[in-house]
């Protein structure tokens, strides 16, 4: 008993995800500061990776000359517009195969079927049936966000709680309420990851669409920048997308902590 | 409003759940259903409330359900089955939504079993914010919010600790006492049974038939914690169920 005292050692904590305000920040920060720290230095030539701050001179100029804009709006148009077409059809027939045994049976396999096809390689297929303007691009883009958004979804109906489900039954609530008050409000979380993964895809096949056959739109300028070598606009282009990416994940982030604050 | 079990029986597949079982469930009443784990307690409860159909027999329904009544047969889960992303009154909202009245008499209600629960204060809490008892409190309001004929409870105290448990009977024996509903009440526990029951139905290890229907002439509000003659009941009811339960469990080690 004459043992000193030791305090108990802490071994719980973590596996929880909190929210750390500017982590993600400090990471751009550091990583832009050491390329431009590394190309003034000559560490890195300024073949391999452009000046940071010369892309942001592009960056800059793109924004006076008005240029930004005219390649801004067309893109974000093709991108709000296909992946809204994709999801909500993903959604629908997700919630469909989710629901209706015949409708799983039927479309799961040819869900499987399309979901590993590069979208990118059926463009032309698109330019024909739907022409080489907008609507190919927007078949294009809505087509890569259908297939995850689908898979997604009809996991996330299988997963909710079926005593939620057998709750509903048994104090008569109708079909309707019972797929509107319980199988979709539990489905959502699931709905919501699998829209952060979508999404992302959205973009990607934007910048494919618009390097085949566009006038303007940010994959047709991140294009005429590479056949020229002009790493300083091509980076210009990159980091719009990546800006894209980031704001898309961040409204996603929002919409969940508003929609799922039930979450424990 | 009665209802009437008339030689039921049931398999999943190979496995004779129960036999041939009759039982009365007078108005009024609170019937318990006591039996070793796996006789079908849970499955007849689900019977009863149309949630599965037996291999033979027939579940009857004698006589209307009263006036008023929204949802005749209405469940109270062992898990309390609450929305977590509805709070205290959309889930009591939930049931009624679908029932035609107008917005006015449908916070009446929430009000009126919200205060029989004494959940006032909480009814814009999140059920996470919900500590067990609460949710079950709840789930119980939620159950008296559609006037039900028969309510039908799996457990329905097995997941809280044993304070809250007390407290919660003493809830339910309080609400019984002000307005007599109908009950059947399955549990492990038996002195639960004792208290709340008016009859107590034993069933044997599986395939579950009836053992004893044993009946309690005490009033449910002169039934105290620690009573020699409810004591004396409950030790008769574990005689019963010790030679089931302990026959239950020799049959595990035999397959
Ligand atoms: N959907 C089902 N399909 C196949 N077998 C089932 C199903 N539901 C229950 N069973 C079986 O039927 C038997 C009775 O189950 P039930 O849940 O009604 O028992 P119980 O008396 O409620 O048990 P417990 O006291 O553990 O809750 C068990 O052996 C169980 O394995
Ligand atoms: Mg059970």
């Amino acid at each position: 008993m004459s043992d000193p005292a030791r305090s108990v050692e802490f071994r719980g904590g973590g596996f929880v995800a909190q929210r750390k305000r500017g982590v993600g920040l400090m990471v751009f920060i550091v990583l832009l500061l050491l390329a431009e720290w590394g190309t003034r230095t000559g560490f890195i030539s300024a073949l391999t990776l452009p000046r940071p701050s010369d892309v942001l001179l592009t960056f800059q100029e793109l924004y006076q000359s008005g240029m930004l804009f005219k390649h801004l709006i067309p893109s974000l148009t093709r991108l709000v517009i296909g992946a809204a077409i994709g999801a909500t059809i993903g959604i629908t027939v997700g919630v469909l195969i989710g629901l209706f045994s015949l409708a799983r049976a039927g479309l799961v396999p040819l869900v499987a079927a399309i979901f590993p096809i590069p979208k990118i390689a059926l463009l032309p297929l698109f330019v024909i049936w739907f022409g080489i303007d907008e609507m190919s691009k927007y078949a294009l883009i809505a087509f890569g966000t259908f297939t995850p958004t689908v898979v997604a979804t009809y996991a996330a109906v299988d997963n909710v709680d079926r005593t939620l489900i057998r709750m509903g039954q048994s104090f008569g609530l109708s079909w309707r309420s019972i797929v509107a008050k319980i199988v979709l409000p539990g489905a959502m979380p699931g709905i919501l990851s699998g829209l952060r993964i979508s999404l992302t895809i959205a973009i990607i096949l934007l910048v494919a669409a618009e390097m085949l056959g566009a006038e303007y739109g940010i994959g047709a300028y991140i294009l005429q920048a590479g056949s020229l070598y002009d790493l300083e606009r091509l980076f210009a282009g990159v980091v719009i997308l990546s800006v894209l990416g980031v704001v898309v994940s961040g409204v996603i982030g929002a919409v969940e902590r508003r929609v799922l604050r039930w979450r424990v | 409003m009665d209802l009437r079990l008339d030689n039921v029986s049931h398999h999943y597949g190979d496995t004779e759940v129960f036999r041939d079982i009759s039982l009365e469930i007078p108005s009024g009443q609170i019937v318990c259903i006591v039996g070793p784990s796996g006789c079908g307690k849970s499955t007849l409860l689900r019977m009863l409330g149309g949630l599965e159909q037996p291999t033979s027999g027939r579940v009857l329904q004698l006589g209307a359900p009263p006036q008023g009544c929204l949802n005749p047969l209405t469940y109270i889960f062992q898990d309390f089955a609450l929305l977590p992303w509805r709070s205290v009154r959309g889930n009591i909202s939930l049931v009624l939504e679908d029932h035609k009245m107008t917005p006015k008499a449908r916070e009446e209600i929430i009000a009126d079993v919200l205060a029989r629960t004494k959940l006032s204060e909480f009814a814009d809490a999140l059920p996470k914010q919900l500590s067990g008892g609460m949710k079950q409190r709840v789930a119980i309001a939620r159950a008296l919010a559609v006037n039900p004929a028969v309510m039908l409870m799996d457990e329905p105290l097995s997941a809280l600790d044993s304070q809250t448990r007390e407290l919660l009977m003493d809830d339910l024996i309080s609400l019984w006492t002000r307005q007599p509903f109908t009950a059947v009440y399955v549990t492990h526990n038996l002195a639960e049974a004792v208290r709340l029951g008016h009859k107590i139905v034993v069933l044997s290890r599986r395939p579950g038939q009836i053992r004893e229907v044993v009946s309690l002439e005490t009033p449910l509000a002169e039934r105290r914690y620690g009573d020699a003659s409810l004591e004396a009941q409950q030790q008769h009811l574990w005689g019963l169920m010790r030679d089931e339960a302990a026959a239950a469990d020799a049959e595990l080690l035999h397959v």
